[in-house]
């Protein structure tokens, strides 16, 4: 077990380190972000009762959308080099990698979530009715169910044609319920209708669920060459 | 063994014919929604059917994970397939019962029409990894992504279950016993609509094992450089 | 009556959907033994 978390966190660490240095994807990204806010500014404009109620959807679309973007170059740069032949003939264990990259993304689509959602703010003069502190354990349950499936699938989908579309078609459909989780928790908050509770139970069983999952056939899928 | 197929479709026809019979003249006429009811009958089977072929699929797909027999995969194919079409079936006939009853094509938070939208969508997601993946392993990446839906499925049941009832919708005349003279004719067409799905499945699996052969056939003529005709068949089968 | 049309409408699509699957099916075989021919010959 230690020498999981060893590992996991020596290939974090480097991975940050990497995107730390060029910043390529950090800045594009960014921009994309706030891109992603503002078409949606002008696409559904926001007067102030009916904002409350759809800014969750349209917040955790925005997310879902950033997060794929994001998703998708994961495995880029080990697919350069042959990196992830590198780990397949390595002892290193295979979920090291796995969740090296999933915390990876985690922090990444957080950092822009947390860039996003005062954006949000902004535009849609949103103020929470509801319990303001249960929006953290959504956005973090919601953003890890988003990122451990995405992983998972991103590296699925190194091996299929189109595998930029390949990843938000596998990812969206079984996402739904924590994407209904999230957006419906959200919601609740905002609007103050609602308790959100059980969308956060909810979001809790399926990151245990899918976490599980991922770690149980991502050595399966990492061998498959 | 080659008569059974045709045998088996002619008593299959018969008996999907005696069922439309009964679904369309001897049911009884419902108290609430008239004739238009009947749409159930093919409806509810169509579904029953869907969600045991993906049931099989999944049962398939983690047999092959766990011992790799290539007849499983197969199973696991043919299965999706087979349960998307029905699964087809199930999301168009829905729509078309609930115009004339509710007066709406689509509620969201009907559980039962909105769940099986996902789930058709993550066969349907399914089926396309099979045909876009470029790996030798296919087989193997397929079955991890029929595990993962298979798992999303009770998720995705609750989460619109919680979601419905915290916004009431309309709710379908279907809550509450059924007549059981409405009961024996929607089993009669559940059980004619499975004997169509075996054959249809069983005909597909066919095609599967020719469509190995002939690609296996290929392999072996290409590696042989297009050599003689004696090289380019496999000699027998039972060395899979 | 109006709502019988979706009765048969229902029914219609059904067989339309398992028809044009067939439909596939039939059309893949086909193709298949063709190409099984054209090895045997070679």
């Amino acid at each position: 077990m230690k020498s999981l978390w060893a590992v996991t966190l020596a290939t974090l660490e480097k991975d940050i380190r990497l995107e730390w240095r060029s910043k390529d994807a950090l800045n594009s990204m960014l921009f994309f972000s706030l891109l992603v806010v503002v078409i949606f500014a002008f696409a559904f404009d926001p007067l102030a009762e009916e904002s409350r109620q759809i800014a969750g959807g349209l917040i955790w679309v925005a997310f879902l959308f950033a997060a794929v973007v994001a998703l998708n170059q994961t495995w880029a740069r080990e697919l350069r080099n042959q990196v992830l032949d590198a780990y397949r003939v390595s002892p290193a264990p295979a979920n090291a990698l796995f969740l090296a990259k999933a915390l990876g993304n985690f922090i990444f689509v957080s950092v822009l979530e947390a860039l996003m959602a005062p954006l949000f703010v902004v535009f849609y003069n949103l103020h929470v009715l509801g319990p303001a502190w249960q929006l953290i354990p959504i956005a973090i349950l919601g953003t890890w169910a988003l990122v451990v499936n995405g992983t998972f699938f991103a590296a699925i989908s190194l091996r299929t044609r189109s595998r930029e579309i390949m990843l938000p078609l596998l990812l969206f459909p079984i996402s739904i319920p924590a994407v209904l989780g999230m957006v419906a928790g959200t919601t609740a908050v905002l609007t103050g209708d609602n308790p959100a509770h059980f969308y956060i139970v909810l979001l809790l069983t399926y990151d245990v669920v899918f976490t599980t999952a991922c770690l149980a056939l991502f050595e399966t899928v990492l061998h498959a060459e | 063994m080659k008569w059974l197929f045709p045998i088996l479709s002619i008593i299959t026809a018969i008996l999907l014919a005696y069922a439309l019979y009964e679904a369309l003249v001897v049911a009884p006429t419902d108290a609430l929604q008239g004739d238009v009811y009947r749409i159930i009958y093919y409806h509810v089977p169509s579904a029953w059917t869907a969600f045991l072929l993906f049931f099989i699929n999944f049962v398939a797909s983690i047999t092959y994970l766990i011992g790799c027999k290539p007849k499983a995969d197969i199973l696991a194919l043919v299965s999706a397939e087979v349960g998307v079409v029905f699964c087809t079936v199930v999301l168009v006939t829905g729509p078309i019962w609930a115009r004339p009853v509710w007066g709406i094509w689509w509620a969201p938070g009907d559980i039962r029409l909105t769940s099986t939208l996902v789930l058709w969508l993550i066969y349907v997601s399914y089926l396309v990894l099979r045909r876009f993946s470029t790996s030798a392993q296919t087989q193997i990446l397929a079955a991890a992504l029929a595990v993962f839906g298979a798992l999303d499925v009770p998720l995705v049941y609750f989460s619109i279950w919680f979601f419905r009832t915290q916004h009431p919708q309309p709710v379908i005349g279907g809550g509450g016993s059924i007549d059981p003279r409405m009961l024996h004719v929607l089993l009669l067409n559940w059980l004619a609509f499975l004997c169509f799905a075996f054959l249809v499945c069983w005909s597909r699996y066919r095609l599967e094992v020719l469509h190995r052969e002939v690609e296996e056939a290929h392999a072996m003529e290409s590696l042989a450089g297009g050599a003689p005709a004696n090289a380019s068949l496999p000699p027998d089968r039972s060395s899979r | 009556m109006n709502a019988i049309k979706f009765l048969f409408a229902a029914y219609i699509a059904t067989w339309v959907i398992h028809a044009f699957y067939l439909g596939t099916l039939v059309r893949r075989f086909s193709r298949l033994r063709q190409q099984l021919k054209e090895l045997g010959r070679k």
